[in-house]
């Protein structure tokens, strides 16, 4: 799951980091208190899963009480287009109301899952505020990696290194231990994926302070975690993604698509997609049903692909190992009788249980094209979405 | 020959009482693996699926001699049960438990390396000897034997080229499923060292997907050390970016990961790369009869 920066920072803030002081806004009734509440100047920042806030507007500092009223009546509610938006943008539902630092210079540091090593590896750097990703491409030396023991977490001359890599002396080592330390206890406490604190702002008191943050947790580790419910934030998610969670599938839906997609495996469900595409059409959805789907499963899949009104075509596209087809069959003829299934359907069946399934479909009397492999299916797919 | 799995390898099931591991545990038996025993702690004594169930995998590798172990533990115990039979001297690990935490990954994994076996997954649909030995959940009857190495990151894409080299008659020598997972046991390299060491496989299938940097590693293998032909379909073209699709391992993150990126750099290694994954037959049948 991804956090937003005041849920990470309240986060930070367990596990012993220093943080600007801050207040969340949801309602722009709201603003007037949570100014009372604050110092100037401040800063007024959207709360929304995406980076370059700052140069989209949606970032803004204000000096005096008028100017804060005004930037966050103005950004609480606006629509933010950044370069990792997309075209539609993203609407903004949260503010944090944040006091300014006095910034003497900024600093990048951040933690994460490094599949090549299978370790934490730790990341810093000494230009703060930049694209990380960017420094890694035109300065590689101005980044420094370490990679972690899981066990023992960062060990005091790691710490060191981090520390006269960054700095000559401007700001004592003890600053750099105390946020590394919380750093880890962010990552390993909260079964994180990624931890990045981009800037690092080092004061012009010499004390390092995390300005902004960023972090993502592992959602396999949610069942040791029961707080994380009231992480989840209902304007962030897409209704019928998180009715679809709710009942195990893994569900994204697609802009432009017209091709309904029900398939297990992600692997075959992305490669479904791509097929579609190389015949023309776009698919409306990813969908993968999974190994442990019931015939409930099944039915409630059709009727999230039913419910989407871009959708004029259901593609099912099956190749069961751990996932039977008899079952899936089970899901199409139940969702066929409780739902009306209005628009075409093409089906494809293939593995554990073929045969079983295939003779449920054959003996109903359900109305659909039947494929003997994914290219055909899609063949036919897409020649219905022209019909 | 074959890889990784064969005649002589003897399988314990952990999770052997439970729905998914008994099922699966009779399927295998059925295409013709030999299991030797199942574990299942705290069920000792019992039987399953004709196997006498032990409470720990020591006892299974001390009666049975067995050195190759299959999962199906639930998510929050799988990493202890990998880590167990690493410890019990148990060489080859094939893990199918989807959804465990990272974290425990990470320290399975390091395990795993300590007492020197391999492991294949998590959140993978096993492996296949065709004909010979199967482990896992691929579906047996979509196999034949032949000359097709087959590796994959994606269970269900797995079996879409198994069947197709079956259709055109080529057949699979092994056939590798190494999972979807970030942090996972062996990846492409190593199964493409083993393929190229092996004399039954004439040609090789690799699929891959966007995510991570492993189809670039297996590309600059392949370019450095390759002598057999190697087809592949990267999944995931046109998924969007920031999105992780399913596998916890699939996503694109900024400019890395990509399925475009990982085309470019498997065709300048002299890879086939197939537009569809039903051409990865096909063009395999082409490389191999041109």
């Amino acid at each position: 799951m991804q956090l937003h920066e005041f849920q990470s920072k309240a986060l930070f803030r367990k596990s012993g980091m220093v943080t600007p002081q801050g207040v969340v806004v949801r309602d722009k009734s709201d603003i007037p208190a949570a100014l009372d509440e604050m110092s100037l100047p401040l800063v007024v920042k959207a709360q929304i899963h995406a980076g370059g806030r700052g140069k989209a507007g949606a970032i803004k500092l204000a000096k005096t009480r008028e100017e804060a009223e005004a930037y966050s009546n103005e950004i609480l509610g606006m629509n933010v287009k950044t370069k990792q938006t997309g075209d539609a943008g993203l609407d903004v539902h949260i503010i944090y109301l944040e006091e300014a630092t006095s910034i003497a210079s900024e600093l990048y540091l951040s933690l994460l899952t490094d599949r090549t090593c299978a370790a934490p590896v730790l990341i810093a750097s000494k230009m703060g505020g930049m694209d990380i990703e960017e420094t890694a491409e035109t300065d590689p030396d101005a980044l420094l990696k370490l990679v972690i023991d899981i066990d023992r977490g960062i060990t005091p001359y790691q710490c060191r290194e981090v520390h006269y890599f960054w700095t000559d002396g401007t700001f004592p080592l003890k600053e750099t231990a105390a946020i590394l330390d919380a750093l880890w206890k962010t990552y390993i406490d909260n079964d994180a994926t990624m931890v990045e604190i981009n800037p690092v702002a080092v004061t012009t008191d010499n004390t390092l302070i995390a300005l902004d943050a960023k972090m993502t947790t592992d959602d396999n580790a949610h069942y040791r975690h029961k707080d994380w419910e009231g992480l989840r934030i209902a304007s962030d998610e897409n209704p019928a993604e998180v009715r679809a969670n709710e009942v195990g599938l893994n569900y994204i839906k697609l802009e432009g698509g017209s091709i309904g997609c029900l398939v297990n495996g992600a692997g075959l469900a992305m490669a479904t997609m791509d097929v579609i595409s190389l015949y023309g059409a776009q698919a409306a959805n990813f969908l993968d049903v999974g190994g442990g789907a019931t015939t409930e499963n099944v039915t409630e899949a059709f009727r999230i692909l039913l419910d989407d009104p871009d959708v004029k075509v259901i593609l099912v596209n099956i190749f069961g190992g751990i996932m039977k087809c008899d079952v899936i069959a089970e899901g199409i003829l139940a969702a066929s009788k409780t739902v009306n299934l209005s628009i075409p359907l093409v089906v494809r069946l293939e593995g554990t249980n073929v045969e079983a399934g295939m003779k449920l479909i054959e003996e109903s009397d359900l109305t659909c094209d039947i494929a003997k492999s994914l290219s055909e299916a899609a063949k036919m797919a897409v020649k219905n979405v022209e019909a | 020959m074959s890889i990784l799995v064969d005649e002589t390898t003897r399988v314990v099931c952990q999770g052997v009482t439970g729905r998914a591991g008994a099922f699966h545990t009779r399927q295998c038996i059925d295409y013709g693996t030999n299991f030797v025993a199942g574990v299942t702690p705290g069920k000792g004594g019992m039987e399953a699926e004709g196997l006498p169930v032990y409470d720990s995998v020591k006892e299974s590798v001390a009666k049975h001699d067995a050195n190759t172990s299959m999962i199906f533990v639930p998510p929050f115990a799988a990493a202890d049960a990998i880590e167990e039979a690493a410890a019990a001297g148990i060489k080859l690990i094939v893990c199918i438990t989807e959804h465990i935490p990272q974290i425990d990954m990470i320290r399975a994994t390091e395990t795993v390396s300590h007492y020197g076996a391999r492991l294949i997954g998590p959140n993978c649909p096993g492996l296949t000897t065709s004909e010979v030995c199967k482990i896992g959940i691929l579906p047996g009857y979509i196999h034949k034997k032949g000359n097709v190495g087959i590796v994959s990151r994606s269970g269900t894409l797995t079996y879409e080229a198994i069947w197709q080299t079956t259709l055109l008659d080529l057949g699979q020598s092994s056939c590798v499923g190494i999972g979807g997972d970030p942090i996972h046991g062996i990846g492409f390299i190593e199964c493409l060292e083993l393929f190229e060491q092996d004399d039954q496989t004439e040609g090789i299938i690799m699929i891959g997907e966007i995510g991570g940097s492993d189809e670039e590693a297996a590309a600059d293998w392949i370019k450095a050390n390759g002598t057999k032909p190697v087809v592949s379909f990267i999944a995931g073209q046109t998924a969007p970016p920031g999105r992780r699709m399913g596998h916890a391992g699939a996503i694109i993150s900024g400019s890395s990961g990509t399925a475009a990126g990982k085309v470019v750099a498997l065709e300048a290694a002299g890879v086939t790369c197939c537009k569809s994954p039903s051409d990865m037959g096909q063009r395999m049948h082409d490389v191999l009869n041109s």
